[in-house]
């Protein structure tokens, strides 16, 4: 790409939810072409800058699905502020490896909890109300919002996030050909 | 202001300050302050605010899988979990000495995972706060800022986890993630091909590592005495030690020293950690509070990371790194050892001893073996402790005969900083924040503290030891409903 002199740039945020970080780790695998990219982008609310709260953006990206009442929060701030809204990565589009908790019975769980005999010196139960409230299940993102465009892969590739974003940049409609999408 | 400034005596009645949600840290976490009217500081604490389950939805699953599984826990240091889960399958399939391909290619990985995770936390993440200064412009304090103002740090910075993330993809097969290490070895040797293409960058990579220490040593001399001082305290220490006591990243034996320096335990079989390690939960935060158990919750919390490893260990087995480790040492008398700010220079010491390993390994011929997985008589329980990039990790399963997990337990390494990291902020609170109007700068002073130690606050949200589960209703509004709150534990060992 070969830079105007003078462009607007498209005002970007991203979060990440109930993920791992991996996609944001898969972002910043651009490597150098993160250099290229900030010429075209600036960055709102991400977990790079300390920009506590979204303002309106042209693309926000959300890594993670939702797992307490704060994501529903964070998510929904994001769908009104930003243009277009993707979700990236498995836990987003699915809500991915953090879901395999959706199966577990919590009556098991609180039976254990009377007959096992942990290694904690001092138990208790965090109950604060600082703590935001885990929902009982782990939900994909485009259950709670619209989402315009979904990137699947855990992580996706570099590879692929920067397809999906060069295409955006030029105007096209994003298109993830052979080899750039994955399922793992 | 009350001593310990963990609970103050009439929360209703004081003003509440959050710093949420944290950033430049990898996951979810706040902090909250309360202030009387004066606005001094009665409470201060860091909140971790999420809860996943890993521990407990991994039982049920085949064995082999945890390695694959686990490091789903985070997506900054995955080789991490990779490795811990792998060493404590190599015991379950009993592998208790793997062949030299495997042990090398795992110590490969794990070099690079250090590598590029301590290059991302010092110029991605805790760079700006440093070069700019605590209270700089934030719009400008970011990696953003820094490629603007400094180019060629940033660049480097850029490169350098680059260099990482091509070490694990080609031990490893992706850069997260990846598939690499297997319960008794590893599925993949590094070919010869492999091997030139990181050699031709290994001394470049070495060279700008050992820049980065001058510069983490830069950035102290020039605020030797707000360096020192910042969010400073004592405390003891934990790492793992090779056998001849050098630093060993990849495994050795636990050794624990107090905050005057005397040896607590030392070279100790961690198979059994539980008898050395126990953990306390707090009501306001879902991650716990490991201690040592010969000194109890009050007085055995401990810290573990880079300045930790860098002090306990006797000496670093590379050449520059361990110049740099006793210059370190020998710096302001010994000040800057255990200085909170002091975690930046001990942790670029380590990225530049994993960058001289590297090299080390690259002309290992064992590399391009052939012998890759051993296995023996299996066994029921598997312990896998590792030095990640944050500090020490320890996962801990039992298999039964249908090789199903049917227990797991994770200490990651964040969970055992977690009364350090909150010692730290309570003592920039006194120091900056008390009887102050609180601006966005001084709250980032906080935040500051806090990104000394790196922490993984997604790594550390998801185990499910004995937390609460929160059920909460919602409507097609999405509107709560109702909630219910109940005691879950899930066990242990
Ligand atoms: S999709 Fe994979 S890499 Fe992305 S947040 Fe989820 S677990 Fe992490």
């Amino acid at each position: 790409m070969t830079v105007p002199a003078e462009i607007k740039k498209l005002r970007v945020a991203t979060t990440s939810l109930a993920g791992c970080f991996g996609c944001h780790m898969s972002f910043l695998d651009i490597d150098e072409r993160l250099l290229e990219l900030l010429h075209y982008i600036e960055f709102d609310r991400t977990p790079l800058t300390d920009i506590k709260h979204c303002g309106p953006c042209d693309i926000g990206l959300v890594e993670g699905g939702i797992c307490n009442a704060e994501n529903v929060h964070v998510l929904r701030e994001f769908r009104k502020n930003c243009k277009m809204l993707v979700a990236i990565g498995a836990c987003a589009v699915t809500g991915g490896l953090p879901a395999q908790r959706n199966h577990l019975d919590l009556a098991d769980c609180l039976q254990e909890v009377y007959v096992t005999e942990t290694s904690l010196g001092k138990g208790g139960i965090p109950n604060d109300p600082e703590l935001p409230l885990p929902l009982d299940r782990v939900y994909p993102i485009q259950e709670v919002v619209k989402v315009d465009y979904f990137v699947p892969g855990c992580p996706p590739s570099a590879d692929a996030i920067w397809k999906f974003l060069t295409d955006l940049l030029a105007g096209r409609t994003p298109r993830l050909g052979h080899g750039l999408i994955s399922y793992d | 202001m009350s001593a310990d400034l963990e609970s103050a005596q009439h929360p209703e009645t004081l003003r509440r300050v959050a710093i949420e949600p944290l950033s430049r840290v990898e996951g979810h976490g706040k902090v909250t302050l309360l202030l009387d009217e004066n606005d001094h500081i009665r409470q201060v604490r860091l909140h971790i605010v999420e809860f996943r389950g890993f521990e407990k939805f991994i039982q049920g699953r085949p064995y082999w899988e945890a390695p694959v599984m686990v490091q789903r826990l985070c997506g900054i240091c995955p080789v991490s979990h990779h490795l811990a889960a792998s060493k404590a399958m190599d015991q379950i399939v009993g592998a208790s000495q793997l062949t030299p391909t495997a042990e090398k290619l795992r110590r490969l990985m794990h070099h690079g995972q250090m590598l590029q995770s301590h290059a991302l936390h010092f110029f991605h993440l805790s760079s700006p706060d440093l070069l700019f200064g605590f209270d700089s412009d934030v719009a400008k304090r970011n990696i953003v800022g820094v490629i603007e103002a400094y180019p060629e740090v940033a660049k480097q910075g850029v490169l350098l986890r680059k260099f990482g993330q091509e070490v694990i993809r080609l031990t490893a097969g992706k850069r997260v993630h990846g598939t690499g290490s297997v319960p008794g070895g590893v599925n993949k040797n590094l070919s010869r091909e492999e091997r030139d293409f990181l050699l031709k960058d290994i001394y470049q990579i070495i060279a700008w590592s050992r820049d980065a220490v001058q510069l983490a040593r830069r950035l102290f001399e020039q605020n030797r005495e707000l360096y020192n001082a910042f969010g400073r305290f004592e405390a003891h220490g934990l790492s793992l030690v090779r056998a001849d006591g050098a630093m060993d990243l990849y495994h050795g034996g636990l050794r624990a020293r107090d905050k005057g320096g005397e040896t607590l335990f030392d070279h100790v079989n961690y198979d059994h950690y539980w008898e050395r390690i126990l953990e306390e939960v707090k009501p306001w935060s879902y991650m716990k509070f490991p201690y040592l158990r010969e000194l109890g919750p009050e007085q055995g919390w401990y810290r573990v990371g880079p300045l930790t490893r860098v002090g306990l260990c006797d000496f670093i087995p590379t050449p520059f790194a361990d110049q740099e480790r006793r210059s370190f040492l020998a710096y302001d008398a010994g000040r800057a050892a255990g200085a909170t700010l002091g975690t930046h220079w001990a942790r670029m010491i380590e990225m530049l001893h994993s960058a001289e390993a590297i090299k080390e390994l690259l002309h290992d011929n064992d590399l391009s073996g052939d012998a890759l997985v051993v296995s023996g008589a299996r066994q029921e329980r598997g312990v896998g402790v590792i030095e990640a990039p944050r500090g020490t990790l320890i996962h801990h399963y039992r298999v039964d005969e249908d090789d199903v997990i049917v227990r797991a337990n994770l200490i990651v390494s964040t969970t055992h900083n977690n009364q350090a990291m909150n010692e730290a902020i309570r003592q920039v609170a006194r120091q900056y924040l008390d009887g102050r109007k609180l601006t966005e700068g001084l709250l980032n002073h906080i935040e500051v503290a806090i990104r000394a130690f790196d922490p993984c606050l997604s790594c550390a949200t998801h185990a499910l030891g004995k937390m609460p589960l929160v059920v909460e209703l919602l409507d097609a509004e999405g509107a709560t409903v109702d909630s219910l709150i109940r005691s879950v534990g899930c066990g242990e060992r």
